[in-house]
């Protein structure tokens, strides 16, 4: 059983995962999830590796999908709407729920058509429209001062700590609800890093953010709420161990095993 | 170096031998020497070739060579419905054989299941090493008659070279393009599909565009098969030097002319063959010139 | 936490996007529509293209399999219209395939040493490497012609299996380059580095540990490049001759099967046997293909 200490209600959550399960295949990577995520506020996801953190943050927006073989049981709901219910759209639901990962992917293109690819999708086509978007984009994404008078550069010829902020600002173009962020930091520069933690912060009051991180420190720097996961058995699938305000997790630890893995006994 | 004041024995340390020195130093010249051969080879091919074509400039003219009418009885080593002929299988067989090879390697890497691709994967291995002689005669004996019958002509021609050629260049380019999409990062699709993308926009707009250069890569290896294809060729379509009036009438092209007229050609007749040769032989090279300076800029 | 002054400019900053993006009409069901149409497109590619494989096969083997008997394949071609079997060309076909080999083995094996271990990457590298691109897209016609006027005439070996063997090594030679440059660069470089450390000089390093460890893929590059000769035809159309012979030395000529079939199936006479010597050379190749495709499997 999980522990929980003053998690978020149902009523201010974003994201409700109940009773959740997954599998890669034969392999059952998580089980008995109950997670509420609040909406616009940033919650860590720690643990060590292996832990299915980055798993249960690809489910959030069905990324695993894409994997052969994954299922999932229980629920997810985004809103009140189950998004593993039949007929949803898992395109439609990542237009709603973006993404940053680990490694920086700008595409191959110019840093414009990077930003502009996202709403080019959903249609947009007029030229000062585009513009308006990647303008706004890239201003909050803090990359606008560095990249304005080279908008038709390769994206890929960017520092990595600016392909990252770039990468958040593609995401921004789509104006999504939740930003999933796997270890968005891992892969950047200690100033980059710095960077893109204000624009999380300057992002929390109007969008739910998740992120999945290896560094304690950033967790507790950032975070509201924190979600310990651990995989205690090899082969046997990881759970949620503890989860609450990130206050609580940090400064009065209920579980013997979330405080090992907070005071570095293990992981 | 320094002498330690060490009570031990000193022992100095060895010089290379000479014997060494000279068995390494020999055998990185054999060495060297099999790696210039591939050099050494296409030199003397373009050489040799050029030599035995040599009466098409003294002899010949390069304007009569270079001219339309190919009636070697009658002094006429005109190449140009040749390579007109050349150039049109070619065509052909890439506007069929493209979309096929590029659209197989797509479903092959981008979306069949694994056990899909187990199972076609291999198929367009075999299909490459099936002989080109096998091609032919399924082409004279298959795809022929069911030209003829909706061309009401005899079915030798372009048209079924095209069909011919087309399945011999798939396996080339759907090979080439797999490489260059494999070699596209997973990152990036993950990236377009987070972005809410479907499957198709994520093809066309995130990897084929990054995939360009290799594709054009495979399709210009591709050309190159198809031009340099003989015997295929030679079985299908129809072996008329002429210009033809249209698609399912018999033509003829550069090295099916040649591997036609060998067995009983001389003098002026067999240094006109030769010439061909030389002019297959530029193409060809200048094709893989081509690619690699895609190659050079891929990078 | 967030920098509260910053919040009206973000605001107006969010709505301006928000505004911008509805002015997108994304058709909803175009987009599905577009997309399972297309990937039917690519789909339907990947079927023909295996369809046609599985028809040519097929085709072969249903027209070639009765005519194939122990006499077919053992006996002698008789009168004017190549009756009875097909075993000089068999013969022809292994003979020049294996000299073929026996050349071009040492030499493309010692290039691609020299490419991958000793050569300085440089504009003589460079060159060495187009010439064999070059040499691996020589149309085959121009490789016979090339053939045939060096080895047959100049050198004066005339129609022979040497003279095919030697046209056929250089088609093998860049085949066989590439992939053991590739199996060699993908021994790993600690393997290399154990046996420096013990004092090995670099051709001991090389004869000693990255050949044998690199061994299987070369093996499949090999094999790969055999079935590519014994499939060939016009290489040795003009440089092994067009009479039915049993090679006994390499400066006998012959008729290979591939040489064989298409006499046969350009006249006309006997399609029967040009269906049996079609499956038969089919075969041939494909085992040497599937062979190619276990070794690779297992060397990995």
């Amino acid at each position: 059983m999980s522990v929980y200490q003053s998690a978020p209600t149902p009523e201010s959550s974003a994201i409700i995962a109940k009773d959740f399960d997954f599998w890669y295949g034969d392999f059952h990577a998580l089980t008995g999830l109950d997670v509420n995520i609040a909406r616009n506020k940033i919650t860590a996801f720690i643990g060590p590796s292996g832990c299915g953190k980055s798993t249960f943050l690809r489910c959030m927006n069905r990324m695993n999908d894409l994997i052969e073989g994954t299922h999932v049981s229980g629920s997810m709901s985004l809103d009140g709407n189950n998004i593993y219910a039949p007929g949803v759209d898992p395109v439609d639901l990542r237009r709603r729920v973006g993404m940053i990962f680990q490694q920086p992917n700008p595409f191959p293109k110019s840093i414009y058509e990077n930003v502009a690819f996202g709403p080019r999708l959903q249609g947009v086509t007029s030229k000062s429209d585009l513009d308006d978007i990647v303008e706004e984009s890239l201003k909050r994404a803090n990359l606008w001062k560095e990249v304005s008078n080279q908008l038709s550069k390769d994206g890929l010829a960017l520092s990595g700590g600016q392909q990252q902020r770039l990468c958040i600002a593609r995401v921004l173009a789509v104006q999504p609800d939740v930003l999933l962020m796997d270890e968005p930091c891992s892969a950047i520069d200690p100033t980059s890093v710095q960077k893109v933690e204000d624009l999380m912060a300057e992002l929390a009051p109007e969008m739910t953010i998740i992120i999945v991180t290896h560094s304690m420190q950033q967790a507790a720097r950032i975070s509201d709420y924190t979600a310990f996961f651990l995989q205690e058995v090899a082969g046997e699938p990881a759970t949620l161990i503890e989860y609450g305000q990130t206050d609580a997790i940090f400064t009065s630890p209920m579980d013997r095993r979330t405080e090992d893995y907070i005071t570095g006994r293990f992981g | 170096m320094e002498e330690t004041p060490s009570a031990a024995p000193k022992r100095e340390l060895a010089l290379v031998s000479h014997a060494t020195y000279v068995k390494e130093k020999a055998l990185r010249y054999l060495f060297f020497a099999c790696a210039f051969l591939a050099v050494v080879t296409v030199i003397l091919i373009f050489a040799f070739t050029t030599y035995s074509a040599f009466p098409v400039f003294t002899d010949i003219g390069l304007a009569n060579f270079f001219s339309l009418t190919w009636a070697p009885s009658e002094g006429e080593y005109g190449i140009v419905s040749l390579l007109a002929g050349s150039g049109l299988v070619t065509v052909g067989a890439l506007v069929m054989g493209v979309p096929l090879g590029v659209g197989t390697a797509v479903y092959l890497v981008e979306i069949a299941s694994d056990r899909v691709r187990k199972i076609i994967s291999p198929a367009v291995d075999l299909l490459a090493g099936i002989p080109s002689i096998i091609y032919g005669f399924f082409g004279m004996v298959i795809i022929r008659p069911f030209v003829a019958q909706i061309s009401d002509g005899l079915g030798f021609g372009a048209l079924t070279a095209w069909f011919v050629l087309a399945i011999m260049i798939v396996p080339t380019i759907t090979t080439l393009t797999m490489d260059a999409l494999n070699s596209i990062p997973m990152g990036i699709r993950e990236a377009s599909y987070a972005m809410g993308a479907t499957k198709w926009q994520t093809i066309y707009k995130v990897v084929l565009p990054a995939a360009k250069l290799g594709i054009v890569d495979a399709i210009v290896l591709g050309m190159g098969r198809a031009i340099g294809e003989t015997m295929a060729v030679l079985m299908v379509v129809g072996n008329a030097p002429v210009i033809p009036s249209s698609i399912a009438s018999p033509i003829s092209t550069l090295t099916s002319q040649i591997a036609l007229d060998m067995s009983y050609s001389s003098g002026l007749h067999r240094s006109a063959l030769f010439g061909m040769g030389v002019v297959l032989f530029i193409i060809s090279a200048t094709l893989v010139g081509i690619v690699r300076l895609i190659s050079k800029k891929r990078r | 936490m967030a920098d509260q002054s910053t919040q009206t400019d973000e605001l107006t900053s969010r709505e301006r996007i928000k505004r911008a993006l509805s002015h997108g009409k994304a058709g909803r069901i175009s987009k599905d529509t577009s997309n399972k149409v297309m990937l039917g497109v690519f789909r339907a590619a990947a079927y023909i293209t295996t369809l046609v494989l599985v028809a040519i096969i097929a085709y072969v083997v249903i027209n070639g399999l009765p005519h194939i008997s122990p006499d077919f394949i053992f006996g002698w071609p008789e009168g004017v219209n190549a009756e009875g079997g097909i075993w000089p060309t068999i013969v022809s076909t292994i003979y020049v395939t294996a000299l073929a080999m026996l050349i071009c083995t040492p030499i493309a094996v010692l290039a691609a040493v020299y490419l991958a271990e000793y050569a300085k990457q440089g504009r003589l590298v460079n060159i060495i490497r187009y010439a064999a691109d070059a040499l691996a897209s020589v149309p085959s016609i121009v490789m016979g012609l090339f053939g045939y006027a060096l080895f047959v005439e100049a050198m004066g070996l005339g129609l022979s299996m040497l003279s095919a063997a030697m046209s056929l090594a250089l088609l093998m030679l860049p085949i066989v380059m590439r992939t053991t440059e590739e199996a060699i660069r993908a021994v790993p470089r600690y393997i290399r580095w154990g046996a420096y450390g013990l004092g090995a000089t670099k051709w001991q390093v090389v004869s000693k540990i990255v050949l044998p460890s690199a061994f299987g893929r070369i093996a499949t590059g090999i094999v790969l490049a055999i079935g590519r000769a014994i499939g060939e035809t016009a290489v040795v159309l003009y440089t092994m001759g067009q009479a039915i012979n049993m090679p006994i030395t390499p400066l006998d000529s012959g008729r290979p099967m591939t040489v064989h079939l298409y006499l046969l199936a350009n006249d006309g006479i006997n399609m029967n046997a040009a269906y049996g010597t079609a499956l038969l050379l089919m075969i041939i190749i494909l085992a040497f293909n599937l062979f190619s495709r276990y070794l690779s499997r297992r060397s990995r």
